[in-house]
């Protein structure tokens, strides 16, 4: 049981010597009251089922496995994304202290966020005390040139009003008045982490152009916004950077984390780094328009542009796969008048050529999929694209205007005929469905492992296994650096998919003698 | 003309709601269009203009198609006599739950859904008691209510309630645009109520905009579930509603108020007779050593 330094053993497999296994054994022997296997081996059977799988879907009151996070999680993501920006939760402390685990277990970098810590006293009598010394602390130690608000459940439940607080707290001089202070209610009990980066985004230009709509004109920048929305995979900001450059467009990225989010370890640590400017949001109004990539997730910034800005926000759709990204630079193309060079064309042109080259591979695989709403939506486009069949597609947090548009891209297309889109439901209703209409592949965040787990337990032919393509990514290494929109993303998503198959095809192929008739060195 | 929000507070039981449709019904009749935002769980702040024993509230709606993003504006908005639009946000039973949280729901949902349009003249917050959390002064927040009225009788109680709302006022006004627009008087019929409440009013730096006399065509109509406008308009009292409608329309008096320390509202209480003088020599005496004191 105990360890030297030289040969020190990790959980696995320390755990499964033999003391440890003894220790296991006494455990649930004398202690857990665990039911005998045989019984457990049937329950768990009995969860696999159709009639299981009935009764999972009439649930009513309980989720299980989410897949969505809360709203100041978003919100914080979103305030990442501007110069020397501290997001601050207005609330309590833990639910702070999960949004920094949560994104540095995917980021892997630390996450510089501040809560305004409100105790039992908070809750009886207001948080504009917390918000008071949280502004002026948060501030002095260290020093933001711009703090975004947000709030948890507590300070939602009790009505604490952001705009007073914030405003006493610069009248009372704790903060002084010029001082950029965004903000953004954002109750977690209402929508998701993409209903927080609306609103934070939201907020923030509000704060910033509200009020300086004069001298303002669209169009009199020439350049193009772009508004990633909740958006984990960094490539994907570089890649939005790239195509912009290649084309010789002027463009604002608002709200861009890459830089704080894949600090490079040259022995400085920095609590900010890049960013959208301020100076930049306040020239937004002025752009010819603003794109929104993630157009599910943005209803409120595009209500706000639309009525505030009063630019045209042209509709695209997320830039995946290979229609939708043409849609995208044209778009761009057509506002700007840059045509899209040949670089780009060229782009285009290898991913056609990898698509042909893989087609064999994917067409008529079947591909169970969730995640966020445009993110799901776009992998559908592009899974559709490369003859691969979705069969359950599944959004959390999306509405029901957002199902029919799904219902009907899928009825346009022959590999979509087998899909079903399934809105508010959680990682156990898709289990279910794994059980009862195996795909062949799940794509997903990491939560999906144990979907996979349960699967392989009733049987090697059930195993689904997972294609971690999403948010959260947490026992994957360096994933969130990848690029998933525009012909690059597109490369990425087909390589990887088209190597889980053959990965696949190689673990059933690999018997001797008996499969490995099959077990071709050249795929 | 611009819209007017404005929000009637005042102590439990002193008449808010009625006031507040009777006075609406008188506004309506003036012509104006106006929408009533009942805050409060009981719902019963929309029910004499709608003849209805409660309407069915946002909350309620919610919780039953799952979540408050399932309702459209027409599940929740009914339209009554004179063209009032009436919305109650609901909340739940006494005892569980947030009544507050209810509110700020009910509200954004109306913002949300576009029930702020043009079209109206007046929105009026029928709020619940006194403002006990954040949630009740959801409806004073920036860019929402900007007049408060503060319906009040000669009572004690309901004068203590009144300085202590408007220490509320006080909070938000410091940092937005919401001001105390005066007092209601709802007449208990308690000795000089008029100048008692008036001399409140002059200290607290606002007007008390109208006496309304008690009636009991009032309750008649209540049992009706009607107000006195539409039940028997001209009774006297319905008069007495169109002048507080009007005053209303014509007032301009809106105030940060300057509420009053205890000391000061029992001077006031004392002076019109509805306070004894305390007198401290007999504070913590039992009748036994006051016997023997004697």
């Amino acid at each position: 049981m105990t360890q030297t330094v030289d040969q020190i053993k990790p959980g696995y497999p320390l755990f499964l010597d033999e003391d440890y296994q003894a220790t296991i054994t006494n455990k649930r022997e004398l202690s857990e009251e665990r039911a005998d296997q045989a019984k457990l081996d049937e329950t768990f059977e009995w969860t696999t089922t159709k009639e299981y799988q009935e009764l999972n879907f009439a649930r009513e009151a309980l989720t299980i496995n989410p897949a969505k996070a809360c709203q100041p999680l978003g919100a914080v993501l979103c305030a990442l994304g501007f110069e020397k920006t501290l997001p601050y939760v207005h609330g309590s402390q833990g639910c702070v202290a999960y949004f920094r685990t949560y994104f540095n277990r995917h980021f892997k970098e630390p996450i510089a966020c501040v809560s305004d810590s409100m105790t039992e006293d908070a809750a009886v009598f207001g948080g504009q005390k917390n918000m008071f010394d949280g502004l002026e602390n948060a501030k002095a130690l260290y020093k933001p040139e711009m703090i975004a608000v947000s709030t948890t459940c507590m300070a939602e439940v009790i009505g604490d009003d952001l705009n007073a607080f914030i405003s006493n707290s610069k009248k009372e001089g704790h903060i002084p008045a010029e001082f950029p202070t965004p903000f953004a209610h954002t109750p977690s009990f209402v929508g998701s982490h993409t209903t927080g980066w609306d609103n934070m985004f939201e907020g923030t230009m509000r704060y910033f152009t509200l009020n300086e709509m004069e001298n303002k004109a669209v169009g009199s920048n020439g350049k193009i916004n772009l508004v990633p929305g909740f958006e984990t995979y960094l490539g994907n900001f570089r890649v939005l950077h790239r195509m912009m450059q290649e084309m010789g467009v002027g463009y604002t990225l608002l709200s861009d984390p890459t830089d704080v989010l894949d600090t490079p370890a040259d022995g400085e640590y920095r609590m900010y780094d890049g960013g959208t400017k301020i100076d930049e949001i306040k020239d937004a109004p002025n752009a010819i328009d603003t794109l929104l990539l993630q157009p599910w997730q943005l209803p409120k910034t595009k209500k706000y542009i639309d009525t505030t800005w009063h630019q045209p926000v042209s509709k695209v759709d997320i830039p995946m796969g290979l229609e939708w990204t043409d849609d995208f630079l044209m778009k761009v193309s057509e506002l700007t008048g840059k045509a899209i060079p040949d670089s780009l064309a060229k782009e285009r042109g290898r991913l056609v050529d990898m698509m042909t080259d893989s087609h064999q591979w994917l067409h008529g695989k079947k591909f169970a999929l969730y995640g966020d709403a445009d993110f799901v939506m776009g992998l559908t486009k592009f899974l559709l694209e490369l003859g691969a069949e979705p069969t359950h597609v599944l959004c959390h947090h999306a509405n029901k205007r957002w199902k029919k548009a799904m219902d009907a891209m899928l009825a346009d297309s022959p590999y979509g005929q087998g899909a079903t889109v399934y809105v508010n439901k959680d990682l156990w209703h898709l289990r279910s469905l794994c059980f009862t209409d195996k795909p062949d592949f799940l794509i997903g965040n990491s939560y999906g492992k144990f979907i996979q787990r349960d699967t392989l337990k009733k049987g090697k032919a059930h195993e689904v296994p997972l294609i971690r393509i999403g948010f959260p990514i947490f026992d994957r290494h360096h994933l969130h650096r990848m690029t998933t929109m525009g012909y690059e993303g597109a490369m990425y998503i087909l390589t990887t998919l088209v190597n889980a198959v053959l990965e696949q095809l190689d673990r059933e192929t690999n018997e001797m003698g008996v499969t490995d008739f099959g077990y071709d060195l050249v795929r | 003309m611009a819209l007017r929000q404005c929000a009637i507070y005042g102590k439990g039981g002193i008449g808010k709601s009625t006031t507040t449709q009777n006075l609406v019904a008188g506004l309506a009749e003036l012509g104006k269009k106006v929408m009533i935002v009942g805050c409060d769980p009981k719902a019963d702040s929309t029910r004499l203009i709608l003849h209805a024993k409660a309407q069915d509230t946002i909350m309620h709606l919610a919780a039953d198609a799952g979540s408050v993003e399932d309702l459209e504006l027409e599940d929740v908005l009914r339209v009554g006599y004179a063209d009032i639009k009436c919305v109650e946000s609901g909340g739940p039973e006494p005892g569980v739950g947030c009544a507050g949280r209810g509110v700020i729901t009910a509200i954004n949902f109306l913002e949300e859904e576009g029930a702020y349009d043009d079209e109206l003249d007046f929105v009026f917050y029928d709020v619940l008691g006194d403002v006990v959390c954040g949630g009740f002064a959801m409806p004073i927040r920036e860019n929402k209510a900007q007049e408060i009225y503060i319906v009040v009788s000669g009572e004690m109680m309901a004068m203590y309630a009144a300085n202590n709302i408007s220490k509320g006022i006080v909070k938000y006004a410091s940092s937005g645009g919401v001001r105390l627009a005066g007092l209601i008087c709802n007449s208990r019929n308690t000795a000089r109520e008029d100048e008692l409440i008036m001399e409140l009013a002059r200290q607290l730096g606002t007007q008390m905009i109208h006496f309304v006399p008690r009636d009991n065509v009032v309750q008649r109509a209540e049992i009706r579930r009607m107000t006195v406008i539409e039940y028997d308009p001209s009774a006297k009292q319905a008069d007495e509603y169109r002048q507080l409608a009007q005053k209303i329309i014509d007032n301009t008096n809106f105030v940060v108020p300057t509420p009053i320390s205890m000391d000061a509202l029992e001077d006031l209480l004392m002076d019109f007779g509805l306070l004894d003088e305390e007198d401290e020599s007999i504070v913590g005496k039992s009748a036994t050593e006051e016997v023997a004191a004697a």
